[in-house]
């Protein structure tokens, strides 16, 4: 009878596992607008983002959690002494998706295009350090040379972002060399990715990867409804949630929810400093005043603003580099501590006096102004309104304007109709390499005050020479002594005054396996080629 | 026949209108041809610049409406900055799922709505008036994106929501219409003549009624309408609401004066048919 | 019945009053953050709790329905007149004029208005006292929706312009103002009355979805439309019974409005 029982119990899991063998498995999860894209050089949102991620084979990849350089499509590389150039040793026998073989040709033709000045690449413009062309030289089938007009800092990892394009297949974007292909696209609707049957990855025991057979990506806009699949089951992942959602799952479901600590994205608020904008005289005076700028930061609360707007899924925020950038954060610096009293000080210092509560400037005018932030996004709202409290702690009035997302690009971009900003920075790259546009004087992307001709400060003039300094350095520890005093000036100076460093939070489904979400994107499945599914739910599906 | 062609006529240059008020609007509300990209920490001046070249409209509105209208005669509807697709395609992808989620709504937005009016304008009963127009100011007061939440997590098709939305409103004004037309002197005789209920509704109350129900009709058309962009956002369906949204979100242009245009198309047509259904005693 | 609407009637003038004297009444500003109580349930110092930044749900609660009650209806008054006027001059004209108008309705039923919303914000200076944008913001409501209901209305009129009743007080000799004001206007009221009941609620909620494009109330001042804007996500709504509770004050005053009108428009 028992023998029985465990010989039909032996046939149901063999079963079960056969089944699981042979029935084609799925990874499902949401992308929340259709990729507008599929040319890897031209992405720029999240969801074509995503699909370059699944499908694109890259030369050298950074693995998102050792934060090290780890080969790829090339066994070796490197860079020149003067950071002009690099080669890269291929690895042979190489086929893209479609079956057309890879070789050093498609590197040049990808590198090509990417530095077209016509295509506007976005990665490619992380390249473009200087005038003049890139040149590739194809020195065997598998071995290439690229060399730009200038030296390029950090040049190796900025490959990560480089999907390689067939110079020769037919299917053109389409033939790729990354763990799958996108064999359907309903516009509007879904994806679907199939594995690629020549990926060139395989596990320790010789197996090729990815394990998973293809990935659904349904077009989903709304959260609520993406948050409502997974507790469902029908997605297996949702790769950043809130961190409302985050404390519901916890108290629900604590195996769905991860929280990796502090991500790369901070978010800051700062003043407007341009010259020409049209503010009143004397409250430029103030935005322009590092006492005023540093007594703001102090007189607000940081760590209320992390463990109130954010549920405690975030902490005080420290300077231009998060902590989560184990090379290049500046251990040395310290959070802005909360505190008035110094804060009254350093304004008293500029001749700001209290009266009756209200704080009054040199002049006898009172210390009133706008923040704005962009509406939906509830974290700023709160934020922006918990700072209106504090400020009113130092008899400063404090108006919340909230503002959809092109008006506000237009304030601070061109109308500079505005007195200060609060708004967040996505940082995809850890090396400063990626923020030259936001701290070199001249950038556009200089908050403050873009375009500079000349640095308008003296310390803006000290962050433009070091942060070229470590540009056209190769050295990454002399670099990163360059990259730490732009750290110390910012801190002392603040003219982005950061707030906070958000948590990465993320859902992920137990019957995904090998799953161990990080704090760079993709956080969830970054190591895509690696995940399985547990049989249980593959023989259901 | 005439009148037909004088409503073809006035639906013609309402609509020509209506792109070009559309296109005006659209063109000087902040933040139009900004583009989030450029905030892209990346991106060199240059590029940012060309961004910007992209987006730039430098004709006069006027010129610039001309001129794509003499695009669209050749079949030329522009390409959406926001989707990155012709527009053409994108609204006949659409149009249909739209064309459901309102049909659907108002087939039964206005069963409910008439339903429940007739009986009290009929029956006089306080009960089923005070029960139904609780039932519509309770949906009134209910935000669409709580409505369509709550539709999701029962798993209920969304489209409900439009008709949720239309009801009230549909009940609130035929109730009053058909209360007054049933207080009107010649029903008044025709009931104490003994006409059953039934009769005097048919024969006396809905063709007094009726011209006002049929302008219901047709404005019901443009609030169902209306109701597609809050329920097609927050339900997902892929339709003409969403699109809408997300145009106006982009300050898309040459997809928002097509919607402008397809919107003033329906209101039109839709007024213009109880217009033309009205009998022609009246229009007199 | 009669009871029905005198309750109807009390619970308004409470609210009402509640809300007018909100100064005395809420144990705290609406604005005070008690930042160690975040989304805490209702005790004895918080009647209904505190929100998402720690303030007082009810004191919020209590000025959010003065802003509101005070904003809304004259906006609702405004566009029920404007309807009123447009669509009946429309209709008792009736001929090339009612057309004209009537087209002009439909184009501006079918506009892009939400970009009007935006651009005026924009010109207006970035430090104003929130209670000014909110007027202004239900200002511009009011006179963006009459066009729906002046074609109901205009409709209305025409047929009122034929009725017999109409046709036998022209052929006794009353016209013009007289005609107007005791035989046209008191029978267009019914719909008018619909109108500005229909748009009390929906402007509120109007407000509700603005915010989300920066148009709505500002920081901190509360108002239904930011209060029920807080029920709108998913993590929200299943949870704390409590925040039901402006959606809830929002339905019964909704209702008794509608149980006084209702009284009104039936002669018994």
């Amino acid at each position: 009878m028992k023998r029985k029982f465990f010989s039909s119990l032996l046939f149901v899991l063999l079963w079960l596992c056969s089944a699981a063998a042979q029935s084609p498995t799925q990874l499902r999860f949401c992308l929340h607008s259709e990729p507008k894209t599929f040319n890897p050089l031209l992405v720029e949102e999240d969801s074509s983002d995503t699909v370059r991620y699944l499908s694109g084979g890259v030369l050298v990849r950074l693995n998102r959690e050792t934060q090290t350089l780890e080969p790829g499509l090339a066994t070796a590389w490197k860079t020149s002494k003067d950071g002009r150039s690099i080669t890269f040793t291929l690895r042979r026998g190489i086929k893209f998706s479609d079956g057309t073989p890879f070789s050093a040709e498609d590197v040049a033709y990808t590198v090509q295009q990417m530095m077209d000045p016509n295509l506007h690449s976005a990665v490619g413009d992380t390249f473009r350090s200087g005038e003049g062309k890139t040149e590739t030289k194809i020195l065997s089938p598998n071995k290439i040379a690229i060399t730009f007009p200038a030296p390029v800092a950090g040049l190796d990892r900025l490959f990560d972002q480089v999907s390689m394009m067939s110079s020769k297949s037919p299917k053109r974007e389409m033939a790729v060399l990354g763990p799958y292909y996108v064999a359907e696209n309903k516009a509007g609707a879904y994806l679907i990715l199939q594995r690629n049957p020549n990926y060139w990855k395989h596990d320790a025991a010789g197996r090729q990867l990815p394990y998973i057979d293809s990935v659904r990506l349904d077009i989903q806009q709304n959260r609520d409804l993406e948050l409502l699949r997974l507790e469902r089951g029908e997605i297996d992942l949702v790769n950043s949630i809130d961190a409302e959602y985050y404390e519901k799952l916890k108290s629900e479901k604590p195996v769905l929810a991860h929280d990796a600590g502090p991500s790369l994205d901070s978010e800051h608020i700062w003043f407007n400093q341009v010259p020409s904008a049209p503010v009143s005289d004397y409250k430029k005076a103030w935005f322009q005043s590092t006492n005023f700028r540093r007594a703001i930061s102090e007189s607000i609360n940081r760590e209320d603003l992390a463990r109130i707007a954010f549920r405690g899924h975030a902490r005080a925020a420290v300077g231009i580099v998060s902590p989560a950038n184990q090379f290049w954060f500046n251990s040395k610096l310290q959070s802005h501590p909360f505190d008035q009293k110094s804060a009254m000080q350093r304004l008293q210092k500029d001749g700001f006096r209290l009266q009756d509560g209200v704080l009054h400037d040199s002049t006898g005018h009172e210390v009133e102004f706008s923040i704005i932030t962009n509406a939906g996004n509830k974290y700023r709202e709160r934020m922006a309104t918990m700072i209106q409290q504090d400020l009113a702690g130092v008899g400063i009035k404090v108006n919340v304007v909230t503002l959809d997302f092109p008006s506000l690009i237009e304030r601070i971009t061109r109308t500079f109709n505005y007195e200060a900003c609060l708004l967040g920075l996505v940082n995809t790259e850890l090396d400063p390499a990626s923020v030259m546009n936001v701290w070199v004087s001249s950038a556009e992307n200089h908050q403050w005050n873009p375009s500079e001709k000349i640095p308008a400060t003296a310390w803006e003039a000290e962050i433009d020479k070091l942060m070229r300094a470590q540009a056209s350095t190769l050295d990454d520890h002399k670099r990163k002594q360059y990259f730490d005093r732009v750290q110390e000036v910012a801190w002392e100076q603040e003219p982005f005054i950061y707030l906070v460093t958000k948590n990465a939070l993320s859902a992920v489904s137990p019957s995904v396996a090998n799953a161990h979400p990080v704090v760079l994107r993709p956080q969830v499945f970054w190591n895509v080629d690696e995940l399985k599914l547990t049989s249980e739910v593959a023989a259901k599906r | 026949m005439h009148r037909l062609a004088q409503h073809v006529a006035t639906i013609v240059i309402t609509v020509l209108l209506g792109g070009f008020l559309g296109a005006t609007l659209v063109r000087f509300t902040p933040g139009f041809g900004v583009d989030e990209a450029e905030l892209d920490a990346r991106r060199s001046a240059a590029s940012i610049e060309s961004i910007r070249q992209a987006n730039r409209v430098d004709e006069n509105v006027f010129a610039f409406y001309v001129h794509y209208l003499a695009r669209m005669a050749r079949g030329d509807l522009g390409t959406s900055r926001t989707l990155d697709r012709p527009v053409a395609q994108l609204v006949g992808e659409r149009f249909p799922e739209t064309l459901k989620t309102v049909g659907l709504g108002l087939l039964l937005g206005w069963t409910l709505g008439f339903a429940l009016a007739v009986p009290v304008a009929m029956l006089r009963s306080w009960m089923i008036d005070v029960t139904a127009s609780t039932a519509a100011g309770l949906l009134l007061c209910i935000p669409a994106a709580v409505l369509a939440l709550l539709f999701v997590l029962v798993r209920a098709p969304g489209r409900m929501v439009v008709a949720l939305i239309i009801f009230p409103k549909v009940f609130r004004y035929a109730r009053n219409l058909l209360v007054r037309s049933a207080d009107l002197p010649h029903v008044l005789t025709a009931r104490a003549k003994g006409l059953g209920n039934f009769r005097v509704f048919l024969w006396h109350i809905l063709p007094n009624a009726g011209p006002q129900l049929l302008a219901l009709a047709g404005i019901s058309v443009s609030l169902a309408f209306a109701a597609t962009i809050p329920v097609e956002v927050l339900c997902d369906i892929p339709g003409i609401g969403q699109l809408a949204w997300k145009a106006a979100l982009g300050r898309d242009l040459y997809l928002l004066i097509n919607l402008t245009m397809i919107v003033t198309v329906v209101t039109l047509i839709a007024n213009s048919v109880a217009d033309l259904a009205r009998p022609q005693r009246s229009a007199a | 019945m009669k009871r029905a609407r005198t309750g109807a009637i009390g619970f308004l003038l409470l609210v009402c009053l509640a809300s007018g004297i909100a100064g005395l009444l809420a144990p705290s500003g609406y604005a005070h953050q008690f930042r160690d109580i975040p989304d805490a349930a209702p005790s004895r110092q918080h009647w209904l709790g505190t929100d998402d930044l720690g303030r007082d749900r009810f004191s919020r609660l209590l000025y959010g329905t003065r802003v509101s009650l005070l904003v809304a209806p004259a906006a609702a008054l405004c566009s029920s007149l404007l309807a009123a006027l447009i669509g009946g001059i429309a209709g008792f004209a009736g001929g090339w004029l009612q057309r004209l108008v009537m087209a002009a309705t439909d184009l501006f039923l079918s506009l892009p208005w939400l970009f009007l919303l935006i651009t005026v914000r924009a010109l207006m200076p970035l430090n104003v006292a929130p209670l000014t944008s909110v007027v202004i913001t239900f200002g511009l409501l009011g006179l963006l929706g009459w066009a729906a209901a002046a074609r109901v209305i205009c409709a209305d009129a025409r047929s009122l312009r034929n009725a017999d009743f109409i046709l036998l007080a022209r052929a006794s000799g009353v016209s013009g103002w007289r005609l107007l004001h005791r035989h046209l206007l008191p029978n267009l009221m019914p719909v008018v009355y619909a109108q500005f009941w229909l748009s009390i609620p929906v402007f509120i909620l109007t407000e509700a979805n603005l915010g989300i494009l920066g148009l709505g109330v500002s920081e901190p001042l509360p108002s239904w439309g930011s209060l029920l804007r807080e029920l709108e996500s998913y993590s929200s709504i299943t949870a704390n019974p409590w925040q039901f509770a402006p959606l809830l004050l929002f339905i019964a005053v909704v209702s008794c409005f509608h149980l006084i009108v209702v009284d009104r428009e039936i002669p018994a």
